[in-house]
């Protein structure tokens, strides 16, 4: 396990700045990957680890910034230039033909054509040596995932990598799997391969990785020896804990339980996706409950299963009032006073082509009564679209302008306006300031707090612990499609949360995990 | 930008259907003349133009509610057929009946017959996730073989000395004619019914709204409560009924009776009428117009001018195949680009 010491490491980047539009992804960012080290690059979700994988792998150029190869100054053009440099990447959704043999995807991803008795000879040789079994010509389609990915590996090895980069994988694999790929990385970590491994998962990395990386908000923050450092530093570092005051309302006003969740089960239909297991909140009225955890842990999934995009397998998974509503659509479950604000606004929240009056219609017709005798009534929607604009304060130049000319905070002032706007006793939303300029966050953080103070329910779903700490009262963590019990959020700690958002568990303070299988 | 590219579509097939004249060794200009306007310069011409355009209309006006809603029926010539059979069927087994409802059945049997054709697609897609292209498309053929398989058998004329065709309609199962001396039919009002029904459904109803909400943002629908397959089902049923309007207005008009061929590809050039026409109610008419036209245009010539009788179909081919690639022009910049230097 232990790192050689070259003269040169074999990556070094100096001050890598990436600029996107209204976004700085990458400011000032230095790595050093030794060779055969295992180095972990760790951070939330847009905390800038893709960009800067993008710039290491060729695929964006940094606009900013010097990366020194075996300490030479080099420019990396395009992914190919990265092959030939010895670099190889393993992304996280795989690019493989279903149809054909594991030799044939092979042959397509390598340089030149290939003499397919002699690949396929390679191909068994390298999975042997590195206990990645396979054989060349099974068929795509019919292997797990973990074999997929091994298909992947092999096929960087095959090209003798001197760096092998790899996006979450284990976000795909079951722990078995996990366990697998880490003696094969450990291995190539001891034959002088380096491995830039890209996670969230503080257990694996304390356990696989030599260094680690930490990004936060596109900026450095520090290099560790992840083995010396405990989950909850690792978490902390990742985190930052400088939160704001929260200002939520007073926790004496709650009422009763109006949403309640029991036991809720339900297999993605996505090969991708999350399986939620048993979850189980409530929320009562006049309350915020905010839901943490990093993206794709089953937040898409329990979102869909609360708006009826998605049908519980049994009704009485959900209750609202005490009615069971689990297996009603969206369009019932909006008459029984339930509001939806989803994450993608552009598309899923609102159609980008229609208008704005257009958009007003699409999920407050039911409830704002906007059909008159089957025929949609034009003067009606575009007063509800006009209202909208004035009491949300949203910066357009007309209600007949498409949902795609406002910007991200305006049309997002747009939809939390419409939903509110139809006197919901439960809104749910997901991500209600992803994006958004800190003007109209606010504005929206504040719309939010007043709906709760009027006796209505709020489901907050986020990755921003600042915001779900800003107004939430109660907090719950999802990790792999499990929820840990809520807490009063004076009662939580950023640490545990931090935690318990990067799946450990186990470690006996942190019961709260509900591992109920 | 949308509405400049059917005109620009079209100056280039002129243009390349000029280029074509010449190499044909006719004069293009008395070419383009005998194309495009001595088929109209009489009033028999102009009706004839709309006795054309009265099927285009009726199909693509159908067509376009599923090509909003992102289902792709190509098969509205198969649904025209089945439409004039069932339509057909009805004077078939009642030639002595001179009631005055025998036509309105006929045509309501004949919507009744497109959409039952249509619905083979619907269910096999909300079903079994069937592609609706390649079964609506090979259903026509189904179509065309079962009405040559009928006029040779059960609907021949047993006074028609053998030949595959049913009796020639009664007036009372024929559609009547709306100004005398010429075949302009009553189809053609029917044509126009529909458009102003679908024009008013689209902009004003809420099934309209979702057609329009599923065609473009799908999640957006399934977030408003939308069911895709409600609109899978409604809008090839929509479709097939207006083509099987078209085939009973066709053999209830201008044909007149059920033979083994009754329609020259109405339901295929509808689909070009459909594009040409931007989806758009008003568009269709102008555009049917046009693609009638191309129809009249290519008989003229061949009549005139010797030309081949592939003619229309050169140049209703070439309108699509400009108006695609003008399409692609103006969403999408051209530039060169160097391997290994995408995203």
């Amino acid at each position: 396990m232990d790192t050689k010491d070259t003269e040169h490491p074999r990556l070094e980047l100096k001050g890598i700045t990436k600029q996107y539009p209204g976004v700085l992804a990458n400011d000032d960012i230095d790595l050093k990957i030794l060779s055969g080290e295992i180095h972990a690059l760790l951070g939330e979700n847009g905390a800038g680890k893709s960009t800067l994988v993008k710039a290491i792998y060729g695929v964006l150029k940094a606009d900013s910034g010097e990366i020194f190869w075996n300490g030479t100054p080099t420019n990396i053009a395009s992914p190919h230039a990265a092959r030939s440099l010895g670099i190889g990447m393993i992304f996280q959704h795989f690019s493989l033909f279903e149809a054909m043999t594991v030799a044939e995807n092979i042959a397509l991803g390598m340089p030149g054509r290939q003499n397919m008795a002699e690949l396929a000879k390679n191909i068994i040789e390298v999975s042997e040596n590195y206990g990645l079994p396979l054989h060349p010509d099974r068929y795509v389609h019919t292997l797990s995932v973990g074999e997929k990915q091994r298909i992947e590996i092999v096929r960087c090895l095959l090209q003798n990598p001197k760096l092998l980069i790899m996006d979450e994988p284990t976000s795909v694999l079951t722990p078995q799997e996990a366990d697998k790929l880490f003696e094969t990385l450990r291995r190539l970590s001891a034959e002088g391969v380096s491995i830039l491994y890209i996670s969230h998962k503080l257990d694996e990395i304390k356990a696989l990785c030599h260094k680690a990386t930490i990004l936060r908000g596109g900026r450095y923050i520090a290099e560790c020896d992840p083995t010396k450092e405990t989950a909850k530093s690792l978490a902390e570092m990742m985190i930052g804990t400088n939160l704001t005051t929260p200002r939520h309302q007073d926790t004496s006003k709650r009422g009763p339980v109006r949403l309640k969740v029991h036991n809720l089960s339900l297999d993605s239909t996505d090969q991708f996706g999350v399986d939620l297991n048993l979850i189980n909140f409530d929320v009562k009225c006049g309350e915020i409950l905010g839901i943490a955890g990093v993206a794709g842990n089953g937040q898409v999934e329990l979102l869909e299963v609360l708006s009826g995009e998605q049908l519980s397998t049994d009704e009485a998974h959900i209750l609202l009032e005490g009615q069971p509503i689990g297996k009603l659509g969206p369009v019932d479950r909006r008459k029984n006073g339930i509001a939806f604000v989803p994450e993608d606004r552009l598309g899923h929240g609102s159609v980008p082509e229609m208008s704005l009056v257009n958009n007003a219609f699409l999920s407050a017709y039911r409830t704002k009564n906007l059909l008159d005798k089957g025929l949609i009534n034009n003067n009606k929607t575009t007063d509800f679209a006009k209202e909208i604009v004035e009491k949300f304060d949203v910066r357009t130049s007309g209600v007949s302008h498409a949902a795609s000319s406002l910007s991200g905070g305006n049309l997002q002032k747009f939809i939390v306006g419409r939903e509110m706007l139809q006197d919901p006793k439960l809104i749910i939303i997901a991500h209600p300031t992803w994006g958004v300029d800190a003007g109209a966050a606010a504005d929206i953080h504040q719309a939010i707090i007043d709906l709760a103070e009027k006796g209505a329910s709020v489901l907050v779903v986020s990755q921003d612990l600042d915001e779900l700490f800003a107004i939430s009262n109660r907090i719950a963590v999802i990790a792999e499609g499990r929820l840990s019990v809520s807490r009063d959020i004076h009662e939580f700690t950023i640490e545990q949360i931090g935690l318990l958002m990067g799946g450990t568990s186990g470690s006996g303070s942190e019961k709260e995990v509900q591992s109920v299988a | 930008m949308v509405y400049i590219t059917p005109i620009l579509a079209l100056t280039l097939t002129i243009l390349t259907g000029m280029l074509l004249f010449s190499f044909l060794g006719v004069d293009p200009v008395e070419a383009l003349r005998n194309f495009f306007i001595v088929p109209i310069n009489n009033q028999y011409g102009a009706t004839e133009l709309l006795v054309k355009a009265t099927p285009l209309i009726l199909c693509a006006i159908g067509l376009s509610v599923g090509f909003r809603a992102n289902v792709w029926n190509i098969g509205a010539e198969g649904q025209l057929t089945v439409g004039a059979i069932f339509g057909g069927a009805l004077f078939v087994y009642f030639p002595e009946t001179e009631s005055v409802f025998m036509l309105p059945a006929m045509i309501l049997l004949g919507a009744i017959g497109g959409a039952l054709w249509a619905a083979i697609p619907a269910f096999l897609k909300t079903r079994f996730n069937a592609n609706e292209i390649l079964t609506s498309l090979m259903l026509v053929y189904v179509a065309t073989l079962l009405l040559s398989l009928l006029v040779h058998g059960p609907f021949r004329d047993p006074d028609g000395y053998n030949f595959p065709e049913s009796k020639i309609f009664t007036d009372s199962a024929t559609m009547p004619i709306l100004l005398e001396g010429t075949r302009l039919h009553f189809g053609s009002i029917i044509a126009l019914l529909a458009v102003l029904t679908t024009w008013i459904m689209l902009a004003k109803t809420l099934i309209g709204f979702q057609v329009k909400v599923i065609g473009t943002a799908p999640k957006a629908g399934a977030y408003a409560g939308f069911s895709q397959k409600k609109i899978i089902w409604f809008s090839l049923l929509f479709g097939g009924a207006m083509a099987g309007l078209a085939g009973i207005s066709e053999v209830s008009g201008p044909v007149g009776q059920l033979l083994p061929s009754i329609s020259p590809g109405y339901g295929f050039t509808a689909i070009i009428v459909a594009f040409l026409g931007r989806l758009h109610p008003v568009g269709i008419i102008f555009a049917g117009l046009l693609m009638a036209l191309t129809y009249l245009g290519g008989e003229t010539a061949q009549i005139n001018l010797g030309m081949p009788v592939a003619v229309t179909g050169v140049f209703q081919g070439m309108v699509l195949f400009y108006l695609l690639a003008c399409d692609v022009f103006v969403n999408y910049r051209f530039q060169l680009n160097r391997f290994g230097k995408a995203a």
